[in-house]
């Protein structure tokens, strides 16, 4: 894993997945206890690039690194 | 791989944002900023009214909640009593240049050597939605239900163009939070404001252009656009005012 999802924080914005170079990351289809979808990355997928952390309003993701 | 990144310990808490909110990445780049700097433990925040009093709820950190507008007064006060630490003010534009655009103005003028940071979505985001002193031309709101007249308005204010023709400040700015080298490049802007006060250069402002999804009728993905089609053909990006020590 190269990125940690905190998915209570998320609002379903949308502005990671659009912006991911990899399109690691989709919508599932759970909803958190805000009533917002959640997001998931696909580990084979992700380069852990950081660009989904830059572009999260809501402090989603936290890249783990070396 | 690239290096480990977590949201700054002083401003990890939720928050309330709409989303798509840009709020939330502003915050978190000042905040990286002074934590990269070691300036985090060692920061006062003045806060102004609107969508800009939620970073109160988000911070741990010192802050005061200013009167409407009146941050650039406040923040005056608080460097000058506390000459070390850094003074930093967090407001809208509806905040900072409609209701407080005496006290904005003056402090600049002045050349205090405070930072300030103008989130701007071109209305007032809090209340509902209302026509502000940045809102475009023909840009529909609330108060402006048939798009801004500018004949009757006045036309959208320029603050870091008007700083940086007419006052002696440090540094002057505009950034926006809408694609990641957007965000980089706003992320420098904020590094070399906050800078320009360590050094004691004196004023430092960066505005931040931000969607507001919910006032603006449009998803946050829609918002980025218009901000990247209409809003920068009148609030243009880049640096006004560079540092001249560097
Ligand atoms: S770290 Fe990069 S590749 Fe991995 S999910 Fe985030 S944006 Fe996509
Ligand atoms: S950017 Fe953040 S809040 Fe928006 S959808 Fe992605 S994880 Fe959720």
């Amino acid at each position: 894993m190269k990125v940690k999802v905190e998915s209570l924080r998320c609002k379903q914005c949308e502005l990671c997945v659009v912006n991911c170079p990899k399109d690691a990351i989709t919508f599932t289809e759970e909803f958190n206890e805000f009533g917002y979808r959640t997001t998931v990355i696909d580990d084979d997928k992700c380069i852990g690039c950081g660009i989904c952390y830059t572009m999260c309003p809501d402090g989603v993701y936290e890249i783990i690194g070396e | 791989m690239a290096k480990a990144r977590k949201i700054p310990e002083i401003a990890k808490k939720p928050s309330s944002f709409c989303p798509g909110c840009g709020h939330g990445i502003a915050i978190r780049l000042i905040t990286e900023c002074l934590e990269e700097m070691g300036q985090d433990t060692n920061v006062m925040f003045g806060i102004g009214v609107g969508c800009s009093s939620l970073l109160g709820g988000v911070l741990e950190t010192d802050r005061l909640h200013c009167l409407h507008g009146r941050a650039g007064a406040v923040c005056t006060g608080m460097k000058r009593v506390s000459p070390n630490q850094m003074v930093v003010s967090y407001q809208g534009d509806g905040d900072a240049y409609s209701i407080g655009i005496g006290e904005t103005t003056s402090a600049a003028y002045r050349n205090e050597n405070i930072s300030v940071f103008v989130v701007n979505n071109t209305n007032y985001g809090m209340t509902g939605g209302q026509m502000s002193n940045t809102t475009l031309p023909g840009q529909k709101t609330t108060t402006s239900v048939l798009g801004r007249d500018c004949a009757i308005t006045g036309s959208p204010i320029k603050f870091p163009e008007l700083v940086s023709d007419q006052f002696n400040v440090a540094y002057a700015a505009r950034g926006a939070v809408t694609t990641p080298a957007e965000i980089n490049k706003t992320k420098k802007y904020i590094k070399e404001a906050l800078t320009a006060q360590l050094n004691g250069e004196g004023y430092s402002v960066v505005e931040i252009l931000s969607a507001c999804p919910t006032n603006w009728g449009m998803t946050p993905l829609q918002s980025v656009e218009h901000i990247h089609t209409k809003v920068v053909e009148h609030f243009p990006l880049g640096e006004y005012k560079t540092r001249e020590a560097k």
